[in-house]
Parts: structure tokens; C-alpha cells; sequence
């Protein structure tokens, strides 16, 4: 048996790799994808004050601290047992929303739309975000830069700092929003939601038509049928702060709809020896091992499994995309993975949409953004949607709010099996009789990018995409080949 | 037998002074101790006495003037604090607070300083040798 | 003038640092007019063989983030350091050790066993943890192992320049390539940051002598927005902490936590905080003071809150005693 060892050594040096057997006829028997790090906060954080938490676990990961620091918030408020006032309840959703258009803009276009702006098959060094900026021009790479600058400086106002935030503490937030400042970000909220239609259309004239993409999209390469979770509002409605749990079945049921606190009625997660990464799954459905399909509990969050577990935006510009997308591409739910890249996009313009209503809501002033806690601290789950998906904080304490036990499921780590299964797929229906090339690997790639795959979250790995070195081996270990995605 | 080596600050207008007068009474206790002299028992900075737990010290002693009687009015209570504190603090680096003793010896007591050298080599050595250093 | 040649690396990290550089926004592009990124994991195509095949020295500066948490992170330290003229420790977790380093206060142990096992929602009735080796029945496959203690840079390799923040902010990293290419860096061993402590530039009121009488916890209390937040009776680490962030969190009224490091000429941050905190808890009377002083929760990892690998003693739980 021949494998292949793909050690995406410079962007995500050392922190993700795969590896691919092959059969004696050059077909791919397996592949795994294996995460090799971990970092433990788990355990490190017990004996902390819960209420640092918000503090502490921003440092999961540098690209969607806002995200961590808002669950944590949520998980710290039901363990203190105290609800936010009003006013803090709308500052948190309109700095998370700010939140979602940094990271959605920042992974559009500097991670995804390389390979899609730029070209999958592109000149390598020209698939970066300068490329992108040469492609559609200095002016829009400026409009790229100074949106996602809005974005930041909206938590930073909000936040103390816009990587790594402070303001959320058990019962509320620890700063009012000013009238000057909340003048100033209307003008950068009104302007985003322009930019936000920019990108649309950018995407719709660049990718949307042109048939070679659209077919890749379409591609059976990258087809999962999953099960799938996100966060949803009364209405069913994606909402990225609060609301309930929707699970939806591979044919687009609604299989489960929960409260964050009761999430162990319905998610596990698995372990195997050979990646640090677990595998969440449906407890319902319960570990079938790494299989798409109904029998499987593989379930899938991240923008395309928040759209497809809802009926319709909260926001009338980012509904009509929606209703655009699943007529597009036929139907709900969709299963192609690189339409994650196209809900991406609406959820920006949903995000800016919020943010407008957020900031002309009369009470996003006022000074009442603290509740201060009386209840003895014991328990709680802080549940919201990250860029990434569905993320799942869990503090346990004792009487004076020490941490005694942490659990945290984050977003990534619910793609897990489906980049796994998708890599393998990818790989099986792409390298046939031993034979690879580079576009294979670079399209191989392009299985997980659509995740954004954020493993500094996860483990200790890192966000970004995953320049490639294949070694092909002969069954006896010596060297047959090598390709370099260079 | 173990014999655990011992850093003693002393400030120089009580315990010092106290020290000295054990001396010249030719008063005998167990030699563990390696004595440094201060101003005053404020003047030990925390990071001195980490520093003396790194170089190996199996235990540190801190020697003032009792409170009311500090040289410069407050300076032992300050002291007082930073012990505390530290006592908190030591666990999570391996060590026993215990092996960190802080007493008020004023230039009279003598004996007591002889006292407190003997018996906290004692709980050194019971203590035995520090296993983090 | 030559371009200059810069590399930048990622270690135990969160990529919170190399955002940090996308948070120069437009100023990015004088970055890139001034220097050649020649290594760059998180944007750029560079690998780790065009590392290898670079000459010793070839790159002129290497900003490195990200704290040292396993042979991998080691060797590109190594690596990395023979390759560039000025090695950078870029950020809390390189300096110091970050919030990684809390690790340092438990044991590799506990936290596999933790992250495999006794989580609440981990189902692994088999005891399954990740192994180096696996073996499947297609073949082996390997995953790296970890240390049991988590490094600054400086353990591992010789630094000349320290650039603090978590993440260090876009001013501090502009005014730092503002220093590379004009060749105006401070001599080595520098911390490109402010001089004094935190509390120099904190707009706050401070008083003369303050006494607290009790410690409070964030969610207990409502800043005034005008005192001290130390002399409000929260934990400030302001008074031990490097100045230079201009009081990012001080200014949305959360109290400082030491991302920025000691200041200078302190070599202990947690142990210089605990003193300037023993003198303004109240001291004429001994009881109390032990009362207040006891109702402080989780000194150490407030103290070494990003210091754990910083600290005069090593925070090694594992070998140490317990009282
Ligand atoms: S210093 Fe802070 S921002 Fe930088 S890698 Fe460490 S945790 Fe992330
Ligand atoms: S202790 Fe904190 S709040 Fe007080 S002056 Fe210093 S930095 Fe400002
Ligand atoms: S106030 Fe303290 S914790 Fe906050 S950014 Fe500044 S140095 Fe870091
Ligand atoms: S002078 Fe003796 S303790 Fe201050």
C-alpha cells in the first residue's frame, strides 16, 4: 500500500496534516486529516474566578476572541444567575455583529476569495489577499481594509480592544456607548451595509457567472449530506446572540430545537487517538464512526448549516440572498460545502443590517448596562453562534464562583468529521491510478478552506489556509514522488 | 540529618540589633542561618526573597520590630502584607509556606531570636529538603 | 536603501498577534513598501524549506509570536533565530508566556485527562487519548507530542527586542518598523513599549497615601469612572505593568490585567503587584489586613495572569509540595 503524507508546512506549519493511503492500484483506500495540538484550557482555568473567563478564554484564539468573549459572557450571566439590562443586552449583539463582519470580511477576502477571485489555479504566490486587492482593484482592496478597520473599531469602542475584548462582565457590560460615538458608527454602519452589497455583487459577477465555478461548486467532490446546527430567533431566523438551538436532518426536518442549557441532551463528543481534535456528534443519532448521512451523528455548523437550519434573515436585504441562494442552487437544504463561501457573504450583510437597527434603537445609550449579581454562582452554558458555528461555553463553580469544572465545545471542532470526510471524499474522486497533481491538491485544500477552519480555537492550531507538500511513498516507505504546492 | 540552609533578613534597629545582643551573650543556637541586614524589614522586596527560595534557600526568615515599634512607623506592616501574600502565592510555585516565617524580635529579645532560629530549623528539617528547586 | 527582510512566525499562539498586524489597516501597505516579508505562515506562501535554505542571518528581523509549548515551536525557534540579524519576541505569549503559560500550574496529565475524558459532554467509555503513533490498519500515522512546561522565547533562544501587548497594539508594532527602517532601534535588550508603569499614563485619579479596606471583585462593583480602580478595592495590575497600551482596558473601566509585562527594571511582575497591593491594604491592624488579604481569590493566577512563564520561581505544581 502506497501513502501519501500532505504536511502543510508553511501556513499552518505543523499544525494540521493529512494523510492519505492509497491501495496497490494508486486509489485512495483512506485519508486522515489529524489536528496535532492542544493547549488545555480546560484544565488551566480552574481555580480562576468565572468571571475572568470572558477575559481568559479570548485568548482560544485571536480571530474570534469577540466570539469567545460574548459565550463566556452568556455562560458567566447564568452562573451568577443575572440577566443584563436591556440596554446591555443590545450592546453585546451590536458588538458581536461587528464581530462577524471583521471575521467575515477578513475571511472572504484574504483567506477564501483567493481561490475563487484569483483563480483555483492560479500562480501561488499571486493567491493572497494582494492578489485579490490586484484583481479587483486598489480602490476596492481599500474599501476591503477600511470596512473591516469600521468593524474593529467598533468593538474597540465597545470592547477596550478590538482583539481580545473586556467589556462583558456577569450581568452586563462595563461601559455605556457615548452619543458622539454612537453618531460616529452609524456612518460606518451605513457604509458597510454599501459594502456589503459590493461584495455581493462582486461575488455574483465573478463567481456566479462563471459555469467552471459554479460546476465546482455543484461538484460532487464537495457534497456532504449532514445533519445540521444553528442558532435561530422565534421566527426561525438565524440570530448570532441569542435564541434556541435548531438541529435540521440531512432532509432539512427539524430533528431538535433547544435551549442552551440543555445541550447535553443532544451533543457528545468522540475521541480518537490519532488527532488532539474531538468529534462532536448527535447524541440521538449517536458516533457511527466518520459517515455522512442520516445513520450518522456527523453534524455540520458554520454560516451554510445557519442557513439552511432557518427559515429566512432577520434582515430584508440579506433575506432576498437568501432566497436567491437556495433557488441557485436548488433547494434546501444545501449540501455543497463551497456554498458555505456564498452564506458567508449574506451573513455579512445580515450583520450589517443588525448593526444599523442596534444603533438607532433609542436605548443603545443608556447608561443602565450593569445588573449586579446576588445570587450564589453555581452553573452555566453560554451558547451563541461564532463565525465559525455553533460555540458552546460551560462553567461549573463553587459557592464563591471559582471555577471547578470547564467544558468548550467550539465551532471548528463541529466541522471536524465533515473535513475529515470531506478531504477524504476530495481525495478519493480526485487522485485516481496513483496519479496527483497540483491543482488536485490546491482543490483537495479548497474542502476544507470553505470551513474557515479556525484551529487556533480548537487546539493550538491555527486559522488560515494550508500550503501543501504531498509525499507519495512506495509500500516499502521509500520516496516515489513529491509535489510541492508552491 | 538534613540541614536545610536558611536566608534571614533582619532589620537593622530591632532583630539586628537583637542578633547581636545574642551574640555578645554568647548565647548558643544552630548555625543554618546566613543573616543580611536591612534598613528596615520593608526594605525586603518580595523579589528578593523569590530570588533567595530560587538560589536554593530551604526556608526564609524575616526578622522586624514589633508593630508600633518600626523605625520608620509603618514599614513592618507593610512587611506583615507582603508575607501574607506571598504565603498565599508560594503553593502554586511548590513550596510550602511554611518555609517562609516572618517574627517581630526587638533589640532586647535575644532569646527570642536564639528561639525561633532553633525551632524553625527543626521544622525545616522535618520539612526535609525542598523538592522544586 | 535595501529592502529590509522580514520574517514573521507563529508559535503557541492564538493569531491574535498576527492580526494585530492586519489592525495596522492602511498602514499595512507602508509595511509592505518598506520591507520584504519573506516568511509569513498566516498570509504569505513561504515554507519552512525556503527557511531552511536561507542563509544564516538573511533575515534582517523576525518578529515571533506565539509562546514555546513543544519541540516544533523549539526548533523553529532555533531555526528562525539562526536565520535573522534581531530576533523579536512579539506579544505577552513570547515575552512572557501568556495565558498559555497558566498551564504551568497544572500538569500535561490533568489536562489530557480533562480534555479526553472527564469533560462533561466527552463520551470515551474506551479511555482513548491521542497517541504520537497510531496505528490504522492502513499504516501508522504520527502526531507530535508536548512538553510539560510552556516557554517564553527568551528560555529558548537569545532575544534582542521585546514588543509586549496581548496582542501588542498597531501603534506600538508601526512605531517599532518605524525604528527598524530607520535604523533608530534602542540598544539590545530593549522592550519597545513605554518606560514607566501603566499607571503613569492612566487617566484615572490616584491619591496620595490610599487605604483599601476591602478586596472587590469586577462583577461586584460600578466604577465611578473617576478614581483609581485600585483605590475602588479592584485588582489593578497597573501599578507593576509595563505603560504603552494608553489603558485600552482601564478605559471601558475594567481593570488592568498585565498583558503589557513588568515595567522596567522589574524582573518579578506578580510579586511587585503584590507589593504595591500589601501597601495600600489597610495595615494598622494585623487581623484585618490577614482578612482582606485572604478574601483575595486565585492570587497567583491573577498575579502571573500572563506571567507564567515570566516568574522569578517556576510555577511547577507538579514537582512542588503542598502544605
Ligand atoms: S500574545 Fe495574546 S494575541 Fe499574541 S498570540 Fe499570545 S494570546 Fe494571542
Ligand atoms: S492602579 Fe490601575 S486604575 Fe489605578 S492608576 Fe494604576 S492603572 Fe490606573
Ligand atoms: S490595561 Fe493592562 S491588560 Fe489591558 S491592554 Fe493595557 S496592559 Fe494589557
Ligand atoms: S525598622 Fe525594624 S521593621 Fe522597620
Amino acid at each position: 500500500m502506497k501513502r501519501i503524507t500532505i504536511d502543510p508546512i508553511t501556513r499552518l506549519e505543523g499544525h494540521g496534516k493529512i494523510d492519505i493511503f492509497l491501495d496497490d492500484q494508486g486509489n485512495v483506500e483512506n485519508a486522515y486529516f489529524q489536528i496535532p495540538e492542544l493547549r488545555g484550557f480546560e484544565q488551566f482555568c480552574i481555580g480562576r474566578p468565572v468571571e475572568e473567563m470572558p477575559r481568559i478564554t479570548t485568548r482560544l484564539c485571536g480571530v474570534c476572541p469577540g466570539a469567545h468573549h460574548m459565550a463566556s459572557a452568556k455562560a458567566v450571566d447564568n452562573v451568577y444567575k443575572a440577566d443584563p439590562t436591556p440596554a446591555a443586552k443590545k450592546l453585546r449583539e451590536l458588538f458581536y455583529n461587528a464581530h462577524f463582519v471583521h471575521s467575515h470580511i477578513a475571511h472572504f477576502y484574504a483567506l477564501g476569495a483567493p481561490d475563487f477571485i484569483v483563480g483555483p489555479e492560479a500562480d501561488p504566490a499571486k493567491r493572497n489577499i494582494l492578489g485579490v486587492i490586484e484583481k479587483v482593484g486598489l480602490e476596492a482592496g481599500t474599501e476591503v481594509i477600511k470596512h473591516r478597520a469600521y468593524a474593529q473599531k467598533i468593538q474597540e469602542i465597545l470592547g477596550g480592544k478590538a482583539t481580545h475584548p473586556v467589556c462583558a462582565l456577569p450581568g452586563g457590560m462595563s461601559k455605556a456607548l457615548k452619543k458622539e460615538e454612537r453618531d460616529e458608527m452609524e456612518k460606518w454602519i451605513i457604509s458597510t451595509i454599501e459594502f456589503a452589497k459590493f461584495t455581493l455583487k462582486a461575488f455574483e459577477d465573478i463567481v456566479l457567472k462563471n459555469q467552471e465555478y459554479v460546476d465546482l461548486i455543484l461538484s460532487d467532490v464537495y457534497k456532504l449530506k449532514t445533519y445540521y446546527i444553528g442558532m435561530v430567533d422565534e421566527n426561525n431566523r438565524p440570530n448570532f446572540y441569542h435564541g434556541q438551538i435548531r438541529i435540521v436532518d440531512p432532509d432539512g426536518k427539524e430533528f431538535a430545537k433547544f435551549d442552551q442549557q440543555d445541550y447535553l441532551d443532544h451533543v457528545r463528543e468522540h475521541v480518537e487517538s490519532w488527532t488532539y481534535l474531538k468529534f462532536p456528534f448527535l447524541k440521538k443519532v449517536g458516533w457511527k464512526g466518520l459517515v455522512d448521512g442520516k445513520e450518522s451523528g456527523v453534524v455540520r455548523a458554520a454560516p451554510l448549516a445557519r442557513l439552511n437550519v432557518s427559515e429566512g434573515m432577520a434582515t430584508p436585504l440579506a433575506d432576498a440572498e437568501y432566497k436567491k441562494m437556495f433557488q441557485t442552487l436548488g433547494g434546501k437544504p444545501v449540501h455543497h460545502t463551497l456554498a458555505m463561501h456564498w452564506a458567508r457573504i449574506i451573513e455579512l450583510m445580515y450583520s450589517a443590517e443588525r448593526q444599523l437597527e442596534l444603533i438607532r434603537d433609542p436605548e443603545i445609550t443608556s447608561p443602565d448596562i450593569r445588573t449586579i449579581p446576588t445570587e450564589t454562582p453555581s452553573e452555566g452554558v453560554g451558547i451563541l453562534e461564532a463565525p465559525r458555528g455553533t460555540l458552546i461555553h460551560h462553567y461549573k463553580t463553587d459557592s464563591n464562583g471559582i471555577l471547578t469544572d470547564v467544558n468548550l465545545i467550539v465551532a471548528t471542532v463541529f466541522n471536524n468529521a465533515a473535513m475529515c470526510l470531506d478531504i477524504k471524499s476530495a481525495a478519493q474522486k480526485l487522485i485516481k491510478d496513483g496519479h496527483v497533481t497540483q491543482g488536485i491538491l490546491n482543490k483537495v485544500e479548497m474542502a476544507f478552506r470553505a470551513y474557515d477552519p479556525c484551529f487556533a480555537c480548537s487546539t493550538n492550531t491555527l486559522p488560515g489556509e494550508m500550503p501543501l507538500i504531498v509525499k507519495l511513498h512506495n509500500a516499502d516507505g521509500s520516496l516515489a514522488n513529491e509535489w510541492r504546492r508552491d | 540529618m538534613f540541614e536545610p540552609k536558611m536566608i534571614c533578613f533582619y532589620c537593622k534597629w530591632c532583630t539586628y540589633t537583637g542578633a547581636d545582643l545574642a551574640g555578645t551573650s554568647r548565647m548558643k543556637y544552630l548555625p543554618n542561618g546566613v543573616v543580611l541586614k536591612s534598613m528596615c524589614s520593608s526594605r525586603i522586596d518580595p523579589q528578593h526573597i523569590l530570588e533567595a527560595f530560587k538560589k536554593g534557600a530551604d526556608g526564609v526568615l524575616i526578622g522586624g520590630c514589633h508593630y508600633g515599634d518600626c523605625h520608620y512607623v509603618t514599614g513592618n506592616q507593610l512587611t506583615h502584607n507582603r508575607v501574607a501574600m506571598l504565603q498565599k502565592i508560594l503553593p502554586d510555585f511548590g513550596i510550602d509556606p511554611h518555609r517562609l516565617r516572618i517574627e517581630w524580635i526587638s533589640a532586647a529579645e535575644g532569646a527570642k531570636l536564639v528561639k525561633v532560629i532553633n525551632t524553625f530549623t527543626e521544622d525545616l528539617r522535618a520539612m526535609g529538603p525542598r523538592r522544586s528547586k | 536603501m535595501a529592502k529590509l527582510k522580514l520574517g514573521m512566525y507563529w508559535a503557541a499562539t492564538c493569531g491574535g498577534c498576527d492580526v494585530s498586524v492586519l489592525d495596522t489597516h492602511e498602514r499595512l501597505l507602508k509595511i509592505v513598501e518598506a520591507a520584504d516579508i519573506y516568511f509569513w505562515p498566516i498570509a504569505m506562501d513561504f515554507k519552512y524549506k525556503d527557511v531552511e535554505a536561507m542563509e544564516d542571518g538573511f533575515l534582517d528581523v523576525c518578529l515571533f509570536n506565539g509562546a514555546i509549548r513543544n519541540s516544533e515551536n523549539e526548533h523553529l525557534a532555533k531555526l528562525l533565530r539562526k536565520k535573522s540579524k534581531v530576533m523579536v519576541a512579539y506579544g505577552a505569549c513570547a515575552a512572557f508566556g501568556g495565558i498559555p503559560a497558566l498551564a504551568n500550574f497544572t500538569t500535561r496529565e490533568k489536562i489530557l485527562e480533562k480534555a479526553y475524558k472527564t469533560t462533561v459532554s466527552t463520551d470515551n467509555p474506551q479511555g482513548v487519548y491521542p497517541q504520537p503513533s497510531t496505528k490504522m490498519p492502513e499504516g501508522e500515522i504520527t502526531i507530535p507530542e508536548f512538553y510539560n512546561h510552556v516557554y517564553k522565547l527568551s528560555d529558548i533562544v537569545p532575544v534582542e527586542y521585546t514588543i509586549p501587548g496581548c496582542p501588542p497594539p498597531a501603534d506600538l508594532l508601526m512605531t517599532a518598523v518605524e525604528a527598524i527602517v530607520t535604523g533608530k532601534l534602542p540598544p539590545a535588550g530593549s522592550t519597545i513599549a513605554g518606560e514607566k508603569t501603566l499607571c503613569d499614563e492612566c487617566p484615572l485619579e490616584k491619591s496620595e497615601k490610599p487605604v483599601i479596606n476591602d478586596i472587590k471583585r469586577p462583577f461586584q462593583v460600578i466604577p465611578d469612572g473617576k478614581k483609581c480602580l485600585l483605590e475602588q478595592g479592584l485588582i489593578c495590575m497597573g501599578p507593576a505593568t509595563r505603560s504603552g497600551c494608553g489603558a485600552a482596558c482601564i478605559k471601558v473601566n475594567m481593570p488592568c490585567r498585565g498583558c503589557f509585562g513588568p515595567a522596567k527594571d522589574i524582573k518579578d511582575q506578580g510579586a511587585k503587584m503584590l507589593s504595591a497591593l500589601a501597601s495600600i491594604v489597610k495595615f494598622d491592624d494585623e487581623q484585618k489586613a490577614d482578612q482582606i488579604i485572604n478574601s483575595m481569590v486565585d492570587a497567583t493566577g491573577t498575579l502571573y495572569r500572563f506571567g507564567g512563564a515570566n516568574a522569578i520561581l517556576s510555577p511547577r505544581r507538579t514537582e512542588g509540595e503542598k502544605p
